[in-house]
């Protein structure tokens, strides 16, 4: 039993995406592949919760180090743009979270040691409400916020 | 042929990639017009970019992210012809990666 896993997860690393195939064989249960994914904090309905769930931490201080690139006026709120950039040494993390969404944490990315503290996408947003940027340093979370009007929200609610 | 195009770039030691990913991204929110069923929650959670085979940047999704989700980020490092991987695994455990070289 555990050899003809391994025999699919070293077969499978030949190929791309290993752990795709042996999911697909049905021999790894999506639970063991997606582990790491934060549910609470992503499920959490306010900020503040979701911030300790994935950071530890809710104490978030405001710095304009923190940059946040997003539309005054978002015509479709289910495609928003922000690009978030961070002035800051020693970067982990960056979280973007819409303050007026039903589950604010929209994403987090983690930073690898060559990342620049640099990320940009399209997110949902509800409502008009801030964009909140936290960047995840060693001594502390950094935030800053954008104001984005929303004609037609971006949830399908 | 991989549903993810990505395009890196090196200028000044910085390499910066961007990458578009086809996926739904249903939040599990909407509800079917004609039947009124939900819609089931359907999205990329984690996002995974290598360069050479170094994680370089894991990101983590909701599906407050858009459909057909855009994504752009910067890393020290990285040289023309060197191999930027973006992978993705969803809420159902499906999975889909692609590869682009850096210019």
């Amino acid at each position: 039993m555990i050899d003809a896993k391994r025999r699919v997860l070293l077969k499978g690393s030949l190929g791309a995406g290993a752990v795709g195939v042996a999911v697909s064989a049905g021999l790894l249960t999506p639970t063991l592949v997606l582990a790491e994914w934060p549910e609470a904090a992503f499920k959490a309905t306010d900020q503040d919760t979701a911030l300790k769930d994935l950071l530890g931490s809710d104490s978030t201080e405001t710095s304009d180090k923190v940059k946040i690139k997003a539309p005054d006026i978002a015509e479709n709120g289910a495609v928003v743009p922000v690009t978030v950039e961070g002035d800051v040494e020693g970067a982990k993390s960056i979280s973007i979270i819409a303050a007026g969404n039903g589950t604010p944490l929209i994403a987090s990315f983690e930073l690898g040691d060559t990342a620049i503290p640099f990320v940009s996408t399209r997110i949902k947003m509800a409502k008009t409400s801030d964009v909140i940027a936290v960047v995840q340093t060693d001594s502390g979370l950094l935030s800053a916020a954008k104001p984005v009007k929303v004609t037609i929200g971006g949830c399908g609610g | 042929m991989s549903s993810i195009k990505i395009r890196a770039k090196n200028s000044n030691g910085v390499t910066t990639v961007k990458s578009l990913m086809s996926h739904e991204m249903e939040t599990g929110l909407r509800k079917d017009k004609t039947t009124g069923d939900p819609i089931p929650a359907h999205f990329i959670q984690e996002v995974t970019a290598k360069w050479n085979d170094q994680v370089v940047m894991t990101a983590l999704w909701s599906g407050g992210v858009s459909k057909n989700p855009y994504l752009s980020f910067k890393f020290n490092g990285g040289e023309p012809g060197d191999t930027i991987e973006i992978s993705w695994v969803d809420n159902k455990g499906e999975t889909e990666s692609g590869t682009a070289e850096i210019k």
